[in-house]
């Protein structure tokens, strides 16, 4: 009875936590249309998710670009099938990992930061004051940074999938001893331009998930320090969690 | 000040009708009832944990009672939208317990965010605005340092200056004076007195420190387990005949409160 019990209250806390996520969305979108705009405001948040995440995109996406080249060097020519590598890593960056690891790694810095604060301006009333002061939270707090990440991210994926491209070529080239000339034209033969809208479109979807989460999390912190805390990691599992799964199923359904 | 907003002439600023808050189990105000006169001075003391912020909260539609009214010249606020009750809003200053500073921003960014949003004016006008509400609350010259490098007194003196700032008609004080030392606690008393008088501002304060309470009240009220169990002018509240009253006047250990 007690493990019933358990299972309903989990599923509830589910719904609860789902509810609370659309319902700020709701409240995101609809404060976005309403004046005063801070555009001041949307470039400082701007800056914050996309300029200064970039050397993390850098190393992230150049490597991974670079590991990819290696090892399906190694694999593909078990099989002689060397020249396709350019277009397995090129494919691989613009569809997939770009946008995913991209979106994992500014959760973990960017939705991290975003909870911690908002949380600790909930546990020192400063968001009671906001409101106070006749200003509402979501349209202060929420709004641009919403509109940072969505706008940012695909910004930042485009980055990435160059320099994963750039990795692969890279190693291919200068460590696996391929044909330069031939690698390269492999690499953008098969490609055609919904790859790359595919990945940007995922990115715009990433960077409003990572943002949102990182804000509502702070948004409805209880208990101090340790409610901080808690927000904060909670803000980057379930940030991730959500990236994985909707990668998956927009993948499914609309490509 | 360039400020849309019209002076209202109901003679009742706040009124509270039957609220009812639980959080959980916790029932923390049982049908309270509360009148504010405009331009009276209304204390609400009482010990900790009896519901005095909550209660504050529900003045400015912080908090949603489960039941009951909350009645602001005249206007329900339960039966307000989000943006209409936030316009609402600036009719309040609030001043926080522990100052509730924008610590991304300094003093003067503080003071002048309401202004800034809410008003018109210039920045030269803004300007002089923060001077003159940082020199109402004695302290002067402080607009470029942050609140983490101020003092607990301090952060709660800008925050006043905040609250001030929009001239409100109706200013709510969370424990003003908790934490300052006796000399300015009294400062501040004169401050909300002077607010009071000179600007027919409704001031709604609550508090724990009944000196304080006599010194700005023109009517002091307590509370007690969710409710107004005594209210009345300064000296008819310290003649009060209730042994709740007056153990948390003389504020000893034992008594009824304790019991």
């Amino acid at each position: 009875m007690e493990l019933l019990e358990r299972l309903g209250l989990f599923c509830l806390r589910i719904f609860t936590l789902t509810g609370e996520w659309f319902q700020m969305l709701w409240q995101t979108i609809v404060w976005a249309f309403r004046p005063p705009y801070q555009v001041g405001e949307w470039f400082r948040q701007m800056v914050r998710v996309g300029v200064d995440s970039v050397p993390v995109v850098f190393l992230t996406t150049m490597f991974t670009g670079m590991v990819m080249a290696l090892q399906t060097f190694n694999g593909f020519q078990r099989v002689h099938a060397e020249k396709f590598v350019g277009s397995v890593v090129a494919l691989a960056m613009l569809r997939e990992l770009s946008p995913v690891l991209c979106g994992l790694m500014v959760a973990g810095r960017v939705g991290s930061s975003m909870a911690a604060e908002i949380g600790t301006m909930r546990v020192t009333e400063q968001i009671d004051a906001l409101e106070a002061l006749a200003t509402p939270p979501v349209q202060y707090l929420f709004v641009p940074r919403v509109i940072a990440g969505v706008l940012m991210l695909p910004l930042l994926v485009i980055l990435g999938d160059g320099l994963g491209i750039y990795g692969g070529y890279l190693v291919a080239v200068k460590l696996m001893q391929a044909n330069p000339v031939i690698y390269s034209d492999n690499t953008f033969q098969f490609l055609v331009m919904n790859d790359l809208w595919n990945g940007v479109i995922k990115a715009a979807v990433f960077g409003l998930i990572l943002t949102l989460t990182g804000c509502v999390k702070g948004y409805f912190t209880v208990g101090g320090a340790e409610g901080v805390g808690k927000s904060t990691t909670s803000a980057v599992v379930t940030a991730s969690l959500i990236i994985l799964l909707t990668d998956f199923f927009m993948t499914k359904l609309l490509f | 000040m360039q400020l849309n907003r019209q002076r209202s002439d109901e003679p009742l600023a706040v009124s509270l009708r039957g609220l009812n808050k639980s959080f959980g189990t916790n029932q923390v105000l049982r049908d309270l009832s509360l009148d504010v006169a405009r331009g009276e001075s209304v204390v609400i003391v009482g010990g900790s944990g009896t519901g005095k912020s909550v209660m504050l909260k529900h003045i400015i539609g912080l908090m949603q009672p489960d039941s009951g009214h909350v009645i602001v010249d005249g206007v329900d606020l339960c039966c307000m939208k989000a943006m209409e009750l936030n316009a609402f809003r600036t009719r309040f200053g609030m001043s926080f317990q522990e100052g509730a500073l924008f610590d991304s921003m300094n003093v003067f960014e503080n003071i002048a965010f309401p202004l800034r949003r809410h008003t018109k004016m210039t920045e030269a006008e803004i300007r002089h605005r923060v001077e003159e509400c940082l020199e109402q609350v004695h302290l002067p010259g402080v607009e470029s340092k942050r609140p983490s490098e101020l003092s607990g007194g301090m952060r709660r003196r800008v925050g006043f200056a905040r609250a001030i700032s929009l001239e409100p008609e109706i200013l709510l004080f969370d424990e003003p004076t908790t934490g300052l030392d006796p000399v300015f606690s009294d400062v501040v008393a004169e401050l909300i007195r002077e607010m009071d008088k000179t600007l027919a501002t409704t001031t709604i304060t609550i508090t724990h420190d009944m000196k304080i309470a006599f010194k700005i009240a023109d009517r002091v009220a307590m509370l007690h387990q969710g409710q107004i169990i005594e209210q009345g002018s300064p000296d008819e509240f310290q003649a009060s005949k209730n042994p709740l009253v007056q153990q948390f006047i003389e504020g000893k250990a034992e008594g009824p409160l304790t019991a």
